[in-house]
Order: C-alpha cells, then structure tokens, then sequence
C-alpha cells in the first residue's frame, strides 16, 4: 500500500535551510557516531562477538551504555560501527529480510546470504550509508566471520576488529590469537581486545558486550565486563530540610485522575 | 595505484573515495606451456592501515575462469560478482561453457561503460582445451589487452623492468611458477600497498591447483639483497 504523498528519491527540501543556519553561523549537528571497538573472532566450536557501549556525538557522550550488538537472525549476530542510526537501520532491514527469505526457502538462514544482501545495498549507496561491520555467525556450514566496509566490500577471517579502537583491539588479536581457541578463552581474548579499545581510544568506552553463537544457540552477554562502573560519591551532598526557608505554601491542583473502564481490544 | 585519467571538462581531484578500502597490489598473470597462472600479493589497505594481510585476490569465476582483482575492493568484488552471474546465466542459456574471451570482454564492457564511476584494474586468466590457456589485461579505463604475461596495480611500476628481462613463452610449470614467485616478491619489497603473502591459481587441463607462499613456512617468500 502506497503513502498518498509518495516521493521517490532523496529529500533535499532542508538543503536551503540549513546552508542559510550555516552561512549564519549555526553548523549543522553531527550525526551520532559509534566510535567504537568492534571485534570477532572464530573459536573451536563457536564464533565470538564482542563491541563497546559508547555512542558519541562529536565531543560528547550520547550514550554511556548503548547497544552495537545487533541480531540479524537467532544464529548471525552483526556487530556495528561509523554512523549509529545507518549501522541500526540497515542491520534492522536486513534481518527483515532475511527472516522472510528463511522463511520462502524452508532452511536456517546462512551468513553469506545476510553478507550478500548487506554488502549489495551497501555498494548501491556507495558509502554514503556509513556503516562498518562485523558479520558473524553459526550456520550449516559451520561458523563464518566477515567484515562489511560502507562501500561494500567485505573480507572473510579468522579474527577482525573494525572502528575507531580497531588498532588498539588487532594489536591484541594480533599477539594473543591462535586457532582452536576454547570458548571461555576466545570470549576473555575479545574481552581483552575491547577493553584495549575501551581505554586506549577516546571514541570508545564504558562496557564491553559479548554475544556467543555455536550450533545451536546464540548467547548474548550484555555488559560481560564494566571496568568503567561510577565510584560511590565519596561525601553526602544533600541538603537537609530547612536550609532554604519557606514563606509561604500554596498548592493547585491541575491534574484530575480519573478511573475508567478496561478498553476492550478483542470482542 | 597509478592515478585515475582526467576528463579536461570534469576533474577528479579525489578518485580516492574518504574512508574507501584499496588493494594497492601487485596482480599478475601469464600463460605457460600448459595452460595460466595467477598470482597476487595479499594486502588490502585502508589509507595507511592494513585492513586485510591475508586478502584472496584472485577470485573464481567458472571453473577454469579466474580474475586477478585491483584498485577499490568494493568496485572489484561487486564487478566479479556479477560477471559470475552473467558467466553461470551463459552456461545455462547457450548450454557451453563461456570461454575466457567471452568472460574478458563482459568484463571490460562492464568496466569501460561505467568508468566514471568504477576504479577497477583486473586481469582475467583461463584454461580453454581449444587454446590452451588465455590471460587478458584490463585496466581503468576498460580496454581489453590480450597478452602471454598481464601485470597490473601498484606495485607493477616496480617488476616491468625484472618480467621484460627474464620472461619467455612457454615455460614449464615450475620455471612460471618460480618466475611469478619473484616478480611479486620484487614488487611487495618495494610497493609499500603491497605485502603479505603470495596466493597462486594454476589451470590447466587437470583443473585448478592452488600455492600459497609466506614467511615463515615450508613454501617461503624468496629473499634478495636488504
């Protein structure tokens, strides 16, 4: 069903706006980022994902304990980073449909069809849709791990890191990977290589998340690690009643709370 | 990367995309006495990092078509993958295999009609029974070169002078085999967008064999003069 005012193409009717706010001194706001460390890395029999939680808009923090941890499907996680709300949507769209394409061919989906479809509608907007991922999951080929870049180019290893933080989690993989590694040894080997993220790189931050897909479950763990947890305030600032004096208390009532019936949705 | 051809009328100041992932590279490709092989360095960059120190190359088409990939890793993966859908709709309409010059012109028509936008360099290489073995040079602007030796991307400038001296036609296996082997080796020593490790396809009539060279291993990376 098509909107009545349907229009194709991309909007450019704020162009005049905001190049006029522009000319006036008012620069157009940054879009949020994820800064980010974002890592993967293929286990004996499973496959890990690991990223941050900081989300940054320019200078400032926009959120302390944001999700970068997306589920394409049960079985194919998708790590993100570059522009938050392109890295949210176009995961958010691809495990639409890829939900739908399992669905039209009766099997689990696999994690070269995701690849394909993100990779493919990433070359179309030839960068322009910022997102860089980590692609990995279980399927009935065994565990696959992918990098997506933003103008649609991907590479399949072993162990990868993407985002501001990436040289800081590699160099991690780098010294410390070898292959088989065990699951509870390749989830502190990502734990390790976020937290080099976390503390070297200044768009990354907070706390790690992990997710663990094997063959037959995914297991997320979010907040596996808070090395960044807020010390108790060392003295009570409170001020007790009667520091400020009251002269006078009158009080309006501008709100009526009414009980109604329960709304009925089914007959 | 050589630097992109400018249109008088439109120039290109950055043909480099911002944030774009590059195969500097050295790709190179010649016919021997039994059929082609294919070989390539294995760095991808993205400005001065090194996003992939492993990266495949040299990418399969049909069964005995391969192509050697250069220039923007997003370009060059999205051409091959069509050109695989076109050569396997091929195969199913007309009911023969494509051959190599089939393959090598769809891939330059694809690569000359969308030079715009396209940084593309690559080098198709196959094994027909009629002809035993072609090896074809495509490069930015979408020309089709048919040559016994093809080499191309950055770190070609540096081997033209090392493949003009010590090339010849019909080699064995092994002399083509140790030949490659060095040409890239020269070109990684002195291409800083080129590096890694060395991948080989070789095809002929038995099929499809595979080399891959590193440091460090039983099949290493000649040395030379440091």
């Amino acid at each position: 069903m098509k909107g009545l005012n349907e229009r194709k193409g991309f909007d450019f009717d704020y162009y005049q706006r905001n190049a006029l706010l522009q000319e006036r001194g008012f620069p157009s706001p940054k879009a949020t980022s994820t800064g980010t460390t974002i890592v993967g890395v293929i286990a004996k029999d499973c496959i890990v994902l690991g990223a941050d939680t900081r989300a940054t808009a320019g200078p400032i923090i926009a959120d302390k304990n944001c999700r970068k941890l997306h589920l394409i499907s049960p079985n194919i996680w998708c790590a993100g980073a570059g522009t938050a709300a392109d890295t949210e949507f176009v995961t958010s769209m691809i495990s639409s449909n890829v939900e739908l394409h399992s669905m039209y061919v009766n099997r689990k989906p696999r994690v070269v069809t995701s690849l394909t479809m993100l990779k493919q509608h990433l070359f179309r907007y030839q960068g322009y849709i910022g997102a860089y991922l980590v692609l990995g999951g279980y399927d009935c080929k065994g565990p696959h791990l992918f990098t997506i870049a933003a103008h649609g180019s991907s590479d399949k290893l072993p162990y990868v890191a993407l985002g501001s933080g990436s040289l800081a989690a590699i160099s991690i993989l780098e010294t410390k990977y070898k292959p088989n590694l065990e699951r509870h040894e390749a989830m502190e080997l990502v734990r390790e290589a976020i937290e080099a993220g976390i503390f070297n790189d200044l768009g990354s931050g907070s706390n790690c998340d992990l997710v663990v897909i094997d063959n037959e479950k995914a297991t997320p763990y979010r907040g596996y690690s808070k090395p960044n947890e807020r010390a108790k305030k060392e003295q009570n600032y409170k001020y007790e009643r009667g520091t400020t004096a009251v002269l006078r208390e009158d009080i309006h009532k501008f709100v009526t709370v009414e009980t109604l019936d329960e709304m009925e949705v089914d007959v | 990367m050589a630097t992109s051809v400018t249109d008088p009328l439109n120039v290109d100041i950055n043909s480099i995309k911002k944030g774009e992932i590059r195969m500097g590279t050295t790709i190179t490709a010649l016919k021997y006495n039994e059929g082609v092989i294919l070989a390539a360095d294995s760095r991808t960059t993205m400005g001065a990092y090194i996003a992939n120190r492993v990266t495949d190359k040299l990418t399969q088409l049909t069964d005995n078509i391969w192509c050697c990939r250069s220039g923007s890793a997003a370009d060059t993966q999205a051409v091959a993958d069509i050109l695989k859908y076109y050569l396997s709709m091929y195969e199913v309409q007309y009911g023969i295999t494509p051959t190599v010059h089939t393959a090598a012109t769809l891939a330059s028509e694809m690569c000359y009609t969308n030079k715009n936008m396209l940084s593309a360099g690559l080098i198709i290489g196959g094994y027909d029974e009629k002809t035993g073995g072609e090896v074809y040079s495509i490069p930015l602007g979408g020309s089709l070169h048919k040559q016994p030796l093809a080499i191309g991307g950055s770190g070609s400038a540096f081997i033209y002078g090392f493949c003009d001296a010590n090339f010849k036609e019909n080699m064995t296996k092994d002399e083509a085999v140790e030949f490659l082997k060095f040409a890239v080796a020269l070109a990684m020593e002195r291409d800083g967008s080129s590096g890694g490790t060395i991948r080989m396809v070789i095809l002929n009539k038995e099929g499809m064999e595979r080399k891959f060279f590193a440091i460090n291993t039983e099949n290493p990376i000649p040395r030379f003069y440091r």
